[in-house]
């Protein structure tokens, strides 16, 4: 899923100074799964909102409101016939979410409501660590099916680097060696052999090097 | 092995002596004379300098530039480039640069990461690894291409060389990753800094049980202690170190005004004791700020004069 995390309300107070009518827009996949955005943290973030602007002693409207999706029109017409009520809307979604309801509603300003971090996955709760960064071309069938994309600090197809030391990585204790996660397995495995192979210079151009991608499949397309 | 480029490093080494190479860090600076005199202190009792590209992720003048300058001075410089900081086409243009200048020598790194520098909040580039870069230059000496495809006119003339540890983790794949290297097409290595000596030499076992100590040449890395708190800083924040209590203990029961001393001491006895070592083909002294050590070193050590090549 999409990891994200909670920004800090004064960064979103500081944005919403002069909206008098604000809608917190929450989403029911990933971001309420990672606790950042789902209706749970819609309700705290409108609370902490109104009880500036008391103590400020202004007259703001906050609703709130969550979607089962913000990446899918489907759920976003929900809004169509509320939008115009709101000067702003503070989604809660992942950055697609929030880019995707602006594009709908291109006269409503749409603002972040929680920094949109990475794939991955619930360790336990209150815990979300990183897998994959999407470079378009995996290459899980060689590394043991870990990746050394997402999870070695410097990406290194052939690492592990000088810097292992003791299962963890040079950038500090709590990060794992991906590459010593990678040798572990390929023993468990019994494919030691397999990390003698040199993996060639990598094609970043499916990556976000070579610019916006698009999946396109036609044999879905209506 | 044969000789493939106009190295002056690779000759010393085909024709069998024990080389000496030691590093300078260039300046945070512009001055060039940062760079000269450190060569001026070392430059009799070595083979080549290697110059170092933004270590510990710090930014520097370039290594490219500095290498140039020793170059000038009539001195055999080892380019470090590391892949954390330019893409292939900035890493291929600079190979370009400094085969301009006639540099025969690179050493292929990653590079530490941007974490520990002065530029924390940086982004890495890490388009290649380490391995990817002794590809790419042997591929556009021997081939005469760019990685995509075209001539290269007057191609790269270097003697490729590579860093490895023998002591970080996991160990078990020490050896294996030096083959790696080997099938990458590295002709020689400089290890990490060496303080245990057995393990070390475990690690050379390895290597001659696969008999890769007759596809690549391998310099023992060595870096005398100043005092005490750099063995124990060492020992515990510097990654991919392994100095042995052995090493701490000696140096704190040594009065601090001698400590420096013992250091050289116990570097030049490391060097006596590597000199024995089947498959060790030279040393590699990175005495850090302290390059004024290095003559002593070499001469205590009996690597004194170095041999003449033409």
């Amino acid at each position: 899923m999409i990891v994200a995390d909670k920004k800090p309300v004064e960064e979103i107070i500081g944005y919403l100074k002069d909206h008098k009518s604000i809608l917190i827009l929450g989403c029911n996949e990933c971001v309420t799964v990672c606790e950042a955005g789902g209706q749970k943290e819609v309700q705290v973030l409108a609370s902490a909102l109104r009880m500036n602007a008391l103590k400020e002693n202004k007259e703001v409207k906050i609703e709130e409101l969550t979607l089962e999706r913000q990446c899918d029109h489907e759920y976003l017409e929900e809004l169509r016939d509320v939008i115009d009520q709101y000067d702003a809307v503070v989604s809660l979604a992942c950055g697609v979410g929030v880019q995707f309801t602006a594009e709908q509603y291109p006269s409503t300003m749409v603002y972040p409501g929680v920094n949109t971090c990475f794939m991955g996955a619930t360790e336990k709760r209150g815990l979300w660590t990183e897998r994959c960064q999407g470079c378009g071309q995996c290459i899980l069938a060689t590394t043991g099916s870990i990746c050394p994309v997402a999870r070695c600090a410097k990406r290194l197809f052939n690492g592990p680097c000088g810097g292992s030391t003791a299962g963890k990585c040079e950038i500090n204790a709590e990060t794992d060696c991906a590459w010593q996660l990678i040798v572990d397995r390929l023993k468990t495995l019994d494919h030691l052999d397999q990390y003698e192979k040199l993996c060639p210079i990598k094609d970043w151009s499916t990556d976000r090097a070579g610019g916006p991608r698009k999946v396109v499949r036609e044999d879905v397309q209506q | 092995m044969s000789v493939k480029t106009p190295s002056k490093l690779e000759k010393i080494l085909s024709e069998g002596h024990l080389a000496v190479t030691s590093e300078c860090g260039p300046p945070r600076g512009s001055d060039p004379e940062a760079i000269t005199k450190k060569a001026e202190l070392i430059k009799d009792h070595v083979d080549a300098i290697n110059i170092t590209d933004n270590q510990t992720s710090v930014t520097r003048l370039c290594s490219l530039a500095a290498c140039i300058r020793l170059k000038l001075m009539g001195l055999e410089p080892v380019l470090q480039m590391v892949t954390r900081d330019r893409n292939r086409i900035a890493l291929q243009s600079d190979i370009l640069g400094a085969a301009s200048f006639d540099i025969h020598n690179i050493l292929c790194l990653s590079g530490d990461h941007q974490s520990f520098g002065d530029c924390a909040q940086g982004q890495n580039v890490h388009d290649l690894d380490s391995m990817q870069l002794i590809q790419t230059v042997r591929h556009m000496r021997d081939e005469g291409q760019f990685l995509g495809g075209d001539e290269i006119k007057r191609p790269p003339r270097m003697f490729v060389g590579a860093a490895a540890n023998p002591f970080a983790d996991p160990f078990e794949i020490r050896v294996p990753r030096l083959a790696k290297k080997i099938a990458a097409g590295v002709e020689f290595v400089q290890t990490q800094c060496i303080y245990n000596l057995d393990k070390f030499e475990a690690w050379m076992q390895g290597v001659r049980d696969r008999g890769l100590h007759e596809k690549v040449y391998i310099l023992a890395g060595l870096t005398p202690m100043k005092n005490v708190g750099m063995a124990r800083y060492m020992k515990k924040r510097v990654p991919g170190m392994d100095v042995p209590d052995e090493i701490v203990d000696r140096l704190a029961g040594t009065p601090k005004e001698k400590q420096a001393e013992e250091g050289i001491k116990i570097c030049i006895e490391s060097i006596q004791r590597l000199k024995q070592v089947e498959g060790v083909a030279g040393f590699h002294i990175m005495a850090i700020e302290w390059e004024e050590k290095v003559p002593q070193i070499v001469e205590s050590a009996g690597l004194y004069p170095r041999p003449k090549v033409d």
